[in-house]
């Protein structure tokens, strides 16, 4: 493999991004971001940029941001203390409840973000794509509350193990665009969007679900969902009396992770661990695990870490839950892994699922099975690190997750 | 001469005799690896430059004909180093100068310093590279030009004005005039005239148009206003469905 990385002064970018000085004027985290699009679309780009640049903060934006976030998503979201789990697992257990925030997850909190930056932008429409279909339900809910017509964009494979949020999409007032090219999961959609949006750059907002893709999305939606992080560490000085020793995430595209991690960067004390699909085994195509076993590329419009052969073609991946089922990550992950400050680490299909009934019956939340994947790793971490106090990002719930999990029955606990 | 100046002259020549240039484009080894040689010999026969396309798993600026040759391409193990080989191994007869049509990721996986050189012993003369705005392309621009190499920009009608200076006068060989706003497959626009000639206005490089040119009449609209035009998706369709690529040709641009 050619794709090497070039050195980076890792303390310094570090500090940078601690100090929100990232990404830079290009659109970069050290090597990784940046803006790899069509022509067509640049213009596009510049206007999103200078847009979000514009109106995030400021704070009339900000005040109807925060409103929304408080009155119809209903943030904050709780931080749970889990005493069975802490007991089983020999540590001080914390869940931070993106599941209770509206829609399910903490997709929402970007969605809203952005249709109300839509509005801003005079945007006539707008379309998303969906891998879960989170984002594609938390899109056609937050289009809905603006009053802008949404189009989202969802691989057909995706559809079919999703259902349950195909129909909430439609009966939240969107269109949903079945996508049957490419690999039929969340990176065709992408893809789809994408091109949809070139054949309409002037009047269409084109609404990303993570923080992934070209500039200025990685940081637009970091900064959207920082709130989970901000909240988190608020929660634990009140609640358990200070900050975690360690927090752990799923990263998917990573939007999840970013906003719970972000905030939590400058605590050097705090170990942070992004947990990634392992899938059912370590060769190419069989997981998802992007950082853990990735090299550096370029994917749907950034640089940074992806699955790919050795001529440069992306693969396509494998994971029991469609949301971490990505060929790349945002690239600040692949920044935060290569300067050291996160750690990212995988957890199988058998781990996730085992984990999810274990918090299901534990602590009587049934988790997304995205969310299964940290707990997993959390669990692990716990045996090997007794006494320590945990924070894990809950990054929505399992009820999407019912078709799948129907084909893996409760094994029942003693 | 350079292997830049190759392309704008081929262009020129076709113009200086009479004709609009044409540029066709084919998936490398599409619908078969075994044919690929053949078949790009029939079509540099016709063609003045012939653009090559390598197969991508992502192609997000292409239409449905394109994305499906470029999946069945891959299917058939065909790689930016297999065109390479070939190309060194059965192409130096072929005089028309060739031009590179690739997504980023494959000429970053395969290191830029040796695809200039591997590029430059193959004939060919430039690369386009859709997902590579001018913003992020010094790095590669350098690299292909220190070998003769052009890499050639894209314009679109929604560039502005200033943007258009840049670009025009930031590309080699010739200069590619997206007709559309959209994705490759489509038809061509009504205002195109205006368009052609605004680009055409400021390039100092031979302007080729494409996207949307499928039948001899847009051949010959677009070239009232524009160097040559590049016939992608339509002849991709001709070799989809069977068809022969250098008689499909021809017919674009009768006697």
């Amino acid at each position: 493999m050619k794709s090497v990385l070039p050195a980076m002064d890792k303390e310094a970018l570090l500090a940078a991004d601690i100090a929100g000085e990232l990404p830079d004027a290009r659109g970069r985290f050290g090597p990784f971001g940046g803006r790899y699009i069509p022509e067509t679309l640049v213009p596009a780009f510049d206007r999103l940029e200078q847009g979000a640049r514009k109106f995030l903060p400021d704070p009339e934006f900000q005040a109807s941001f925060q409103r929304e976030l408080r009155e119809w998503v209903g943030r904050p979201t709780a931080l749970s203390f889990a005493p069975r789990l802490s007991k089983k697992w020999g540590a001080e257990v914390w869940i931070k409840r993106e599941d209770l925030a509206h829609t399910g997850a903490h997709k929402i909190n970007n969605a809203i973000g952005q249709a109300l930056l839509a509005v801003k932008l005079g945007a006539r429409r707008v379309i998303a794509e969906t891998g879960a279909g989170q984002h594609g339900v938390a899109s056609a809910a937050a289009c809905a509350r603006v009053g802008l017509p949404c189009r989202v964009y969802m691989g057909a494979i995706d559809m079919e193990r999703q259902a349950p949020n195909v129909d909430r999409m439609l009966r939240l007032g969107a269109e949903v665009i079945p996508v049957k090219t490419g690999d039929q999961t969340l990176r065709a959609a992408i893809d789809e969007a994408m091109r949809e949006w070139v054949s309409d750059p002037e009047g269409t907002y084109y609404l990303l679900g993570s923080a992934v893709g070209p500039h200025p999305y990685p940081w637009l939606v970091r900064e959207l969902q920082a709130v989970i992080g901000q909240e988190a560490r608020e929660q634990m000085m009140r609640q358990a009396g200070g900050l975690p020793d360690v927090a752990f995430a799923c990263v998917g595209g990573g939007s999840n992770a970013i906003g719970l991690f972000y905030p939590l960067l400058g605590d050097a004390g705090i170990e942070l661990i992004g947990v990634e699909a392992g899938g059912t085994g370590d060769g190419l195509g069989q997981n998802a695990a992007t950082l853990a076993t990735g090299t550096p590329g370029v994917l749907q419009g950034c640089y940074t870490m992806i699955l790919q052969d050795d001529d440069g073609q992306v693969q396509e991946t494998h994971s029991v839950s469609a949301g971490l089922d990505y060929s790349g990550v945002g690239p600040e992950h692949a920044m935060l892994q290569a300067v050291g400050r996160v750690s990212y680490v995988t957890a199988t299909d058998d781990e996730a699922l085992d984990a999810l009934e274990e918090v299901c019956a534990e602590e009587g939340i049934l988790t997304a099975l995205e969310t299964a994947h940290a707990y997993a790793a959390a669990r692990r971490w716990a045996k090997a690190n007794p006494g320590k106090r945990i924070l894990i990002g809950n990054s929505g719930r399992g009820d999407k997750d019912m078709p799948t999990l129907s084909k893996f029955p409760p094994k029942g606990r003693k | 001469m350079q292997p830049h100046e190759r392309l704008t002259d081929a262009i020129r020549q076709a113009n200086s005799s009479g004709k609009t240039a044409l540029v066709p484009f084919i998936t490398a080894g599409y619908p078969k690896t075994e044919t690929f040689i053949s078949q790009l010999r029939a079509i540099a026969a016709v063609g003045d430059v012939v653009e090559i396309g390598v197969p991508f798993s992502d192609p997000m600026a292409d239409g449905m004909t394109i994305q499906r040759s470029s999946h069945m391409a891959i299917a058939n193990g065909v790689s930016l180093r297999w065109i390479l080989n070939q190309l060194d191994q059965h192409g130096a007869d072929i005089s028309t100068p060739l031009v590179f049509m690739s997504y980023l990721n494959p000429l970053l996986a395969f290191g830029y310093e040796e695809l200039a050189k591997r590029a430059s012993k193959a004939g060919v003369c430039g690369f386009i590279v859709p997902d590579l705005p001018y913003e992020e392309c010094a790095e590669l621009r350098v690299t292909l030009e220190a070998q003769g190499i052009a890499l050639i920009q894209l314009v679109t009608p929604a560039t502005p004005p200033e943007r258009l200076k840049l670009l025009t006068s930031a590309s080699g060989g010739f200069v590619y005039a997206v007709t559309i706003t959209g994705i490759t497959g489509g038809g061509l626009p009504s205002d195109l005239a205006d368009y052609l000639d605004r680009v055409s206005a400021v390039s100092p490089l031979p302007v080729c148009a494409g996207f949307g040119i499928r039948r001899a009449e847009d051949v010959s609209k677009v070239g009232q206003h524009a160097a040559g035009a590049i016939v992608g998706s339509a002849l991709v369709e001709v070799l989809e469905a069977g068809g022969d690529p250098a008689t499909y040709l021809r017919s674009l641009r009768p006697e």
